[in-house]
Formats: structure tokens, sequence, C-alpha cells
């Protein structure tokens, strides 16, 4: 299955759960799934038309899915999404 | 020009790098006649400052507004006890000039701001990032566009920390992404954690702010690769580190100014913050009042159970997230006075009883235990 790591900050939203299993064969289902599994990622993952917010970048194996196919990018059985949040320090 | 040339005592002080093949005393002669800026002598600038120094920087600039406080020393190293108090370029500046007393420093005790970025940045041939906040990180990095200077940039938060070289511009004269390649906007307020969710494990900025320095020598003396069009990525809890590529993004529109970086980040100025619903408010002083009265009041602290363990005030611990769950057992006949950290939670948990079940006994407590330790009890630790 895919693995879609969670970043630190969004983990109190996942149970402290660092990594999350995927069946799903694109991104945006995936993320769409996660979102479902714990609501309160929701709001930190999309903006209110339903697309991943600009602070957010997803990136499949290394590279940016808006380098490959965005998010219909394809995942397979042995995929790793990464979840980079943007973090700034101490305050924010 | 004439070379630079190195005294006996800076060849042996240096004597470690100069043996190094692909370093050598040119990768030496390079460091000594580069300006470095560190913004932010914090977290990350106290490796990041004593190792650009301990390697012979020649010219180090360092920006910083603020004091040092006791609740800094578990990770800024740079700074010992007797700082507590001192502007932090000013502790930085006495620390690093005993390290290495053949660097020159320059100190900006001063907030960077739109205004004054360009002045204090330009002149310099690189730039390392080590604030912590948004509106900062934006500025650092439009102004280093605009300069046409390489942004090291690091950032952590909790336990998770990233590195990159932005604004890079390699042989053949192409330049490398920038910040806003990476993250065009950045969160609004709300969605960031607040002073509660914070913090950061101590070592982390020593680990993170080491890569950052080892980037700034590499940019300076043009050895291995830099991490352009690269994002180094650390999970400190999983020690799990990825490095991903990074690419410019063709939509962006081109970077010509500075703008108002706290309008852009959502921070409204103090006059226009008003936004929210006022709440009734006691201060620390008529709470004080009130347990030396003897009067009947109940105490509620909305503060979470780690935050409980540093210092309490005897109120009842009802978590934020739980008080609609509890609110069984916040009495609606007499005085309730809510109180957090620094009085913003408070002021919400008050606005979501009110609204949602019809509260109309709940007071905050302004300033919360900061307020209540500084004004009233000084025993009680802050953090």
């Amino acid at each position: 299955m895919a693995k879609i790591i969670i970043p630190t900050p969004l983990r109190k939203f996942t149970e402290q759960t660092a990594t999350i299993d995927s069946k799903s064969e694109t991104v945006q289902a995936a993320i769409e799934d996660l979102a479902k599994l714990y609501p309160g990622l929701q709001q930190h993952l999309f903006d209110k038309e339903g697309k991943i917010r600009s602070f957010i970048r997803i990136f499949v194996g290394d590279d940016d899915i808006q380098a490959l196919d965005n998010e219909k990018t394809a995942i397979q059985e042995d995929t790793v999404v990464s979840i980079i949040p943007a973090i700034a320090g101490g305050i924010s | 020009m004439a070379q630079t040339t190195f005294s006996k005592e800076e060849l042996e002080r240096y004597s470690r790098h100069l043996i190094i093949p692909e370093f050598n005393i040119e990768g030496q002669r390079k460091l000594k006649e580069a300006r470095v800026l560190v913004v932010g002598s914090g977290g990350l600038g106290s490796p990041l400052l004593l190792y650009l120094t301990a390697a012979g920087v020649g010219h180090i600039g360092i920006v910083d507004f603020d004091v040092v406080d006791e609740s800094n020393l578990q990770r800024q190293v740079l700074f010992g006890v007797e700082n507590v108090g001192m502007p932090k370029v000013d502790a930085a500046k006495k620390r690093l000039e005993s390290l290495n007393p053949h660097v020159e420093f320059e100190t900006y005790n001063t907030m960077l701001t739109s205004d004054n970025a360009l002045e204090i940045m330009k002149g310099y041939d690189l730039v390392a990032d080590g604030t912590d906040n948004f509106p900062t990180r934006y500025l650092v990095n439009d102004a280093c566009v605009i300069l046409g200077i390489p942004n090291v940039y690091a950032s952590i938060f909790r336990f998770d920390g990233q590195v990159s070289v932005f604004n890079y511009t390699d042989k053949e004269g192409v330049v490398g992404p920038n910040y806003r390649d990476l993250f065009p906007e950045p969160p609004p307020p709300g969605l960031v954690p607040s002073c509660a969710e914070g913090g950061v494990i101590g070592v982390l900025p020593g680990i993170i702010g080491s890569l950052q320095a080892n980037e700034v020598i590499k940019v300076i003396t043009g050895i291995g690769n830099p991490l352009v069009g690269r994002l180094f990525v650390f999970d400190a809890l999983n020690f799990d580190t990825r490095t991903l590529n990074l690419n410019k993004n063709k939509n962006l529109k081109p970077i010509t100014e500075l703008i108002d970086y706290q309008q852009f980040c959502g921070i409204k100025p103090a006059e226009e913050k008003q936004e929210e619903v006022p709440v009734k408010e006691v201060s620390v002083q008529e709470l004080h009042q009130l347990i030396s009265d003897g009067e009947q009041y109940q105490l509620i602290d909305v503060r979470e159970p780690y935050e409980y363990e540093i210092s309490q005030i005897n109120g009842e611990l009802i978590p934020l997230s739980s008080v609609l769950e509890k609110a069984n057992l916040i009495s609606k006949d007499k005085k309730v006075i809510i109180h957090c950290r620094s009085g913003k939670r408070s002021a919400d948990a008050i606005r979501l009883l009110q609204d949602t079940l019809g509260y109309n006994n709940l007071y905050n407590l302004k300033g919360g235990i900061l307020a209540y330790a500084k004004e009233i009890d000084q025993s009680l630790a802050t953090y």
C-alpha cells in the first residue's frame, strides 16, 4: 500500500500517527480519504473551493506533484506521499 | 586587488580546513572575504553564528531586535545565564568575538522591515534566514530576490526541520527556486498553531542550524553541490530524512518590490484587530481581591494539562477543546472567571459558551496567568 507521511505539525489531527497507508490510486483521492479519516485535517489541507492549500505542498516520491500530474498524479503500491507544510519557527 | 592573507595565528586556527584538499587555503580565503548576514540570532542563529564565526567567515552581520530571555536558553546555545535581559545582538557579538577575534561583526538591534531590509542587506554576499515568523521569511526572501543574493533557508517547528538554498545563481547564470516557488502564500494566522501548540525540541535548531551553516560555507567556497532546487526535510521524532526536488513556479509574479508583509500574512495592525466580539474582563488585581475577600466565584483554566504542570492558580482545568462537553461543570449562577496563558483562548472559550449555551456570567482574566505571575505572584513560572 502507498504510504502518506504526516508532518509533525499536523499529527495532532491524526492521533499522532506519522504514517498512514492508502489504497487510493491518485493523490487527490488519497488526500481526500485522509481528510475523511481525520476530519480535523480538512481545513488544513483544503481551501473553501476544495483545492489543496498554497502553504501545503504534496510530493510523490521526491517530486512535487506540480511537476507531475498535479492532484491526478497516480500512486502505486510502493509510493511515498509527503505532505510538506510551511513552517516558520516558534512564533508564526 | 591585493590577495587576502592570513596571519600565523589564523593559519594555525584554520589548519584543519587548510589540509582538506578540496577546501585548502582557497576555500579559507573565500570565507575570509565573505560578508554574511544572519537574520535572527535565536535557535537557528545560535549554531549558525557559532560555526560561521569558528570557520572564519570574514564579516558577519547579525539582525535581531529581541533580548535574551530565560526560556531561550533551552536551545539558544549562544547565550548564558549572564546574558538574560541583554539585547541578543550584543550578547552574541561578545560571545562570538571571544570565539574568533579575526572576524568582524556588525550588529543591527532592530526588527527587519520593508523599510530597512534592502538598506541592511545590500552589500552582503549571502543571507542566512533563521527567523521565527512568516512575515520576516517572505521579507528576507523577496529582498534577496531583489538584491540577487542567495538565501540560505532553514526552518523548524516542534520536531520538523526544513533546509534549502534559495535564489542561488549558478555558474551559467541560472537562478534557482526561491521561497515563494515553494510556498506562494503563508498560512492564514488562524491556521497556524497558537502559543500553546507551538514549541520546539531544543536540539532540533542545533541540528538544522548546523546544516544551514554547512550550506552557507558551501555556497561561499563553491565546494560540493549546494541544496539548490531541493528541500531537505527532517522529522526528528522518527529520524526520517527526505530530500525533495523543488521547481520554479512559472505562474509566480516577478518580485520587484517589498510589500507590507504583516498584511500579506494576514496579521492586521493592532487598531484593526477588534473584529471579535469583546468579552467581559477582570484584571488580575480584581481576581486577587476576590480571593482575599473570600468571595464566591469559580475559576476555570482552559489550558492544556501540560501547561497546568508548569504553573497554575487553582483553577479547574477544562481545556478549550472540551469546554462545551464539560459545560455542566461550569456554573451559571455565580461569577465565573476563565483564564488561559495570555487571555486569548479564554476569550474564545467565553464566546463559545455564550454563543452556544447562553452563558452571561463569564469573565476573562485579562492577560491570563502571565499577568498574574507578573503582577501578583512572582513565584509562578512563566512560559
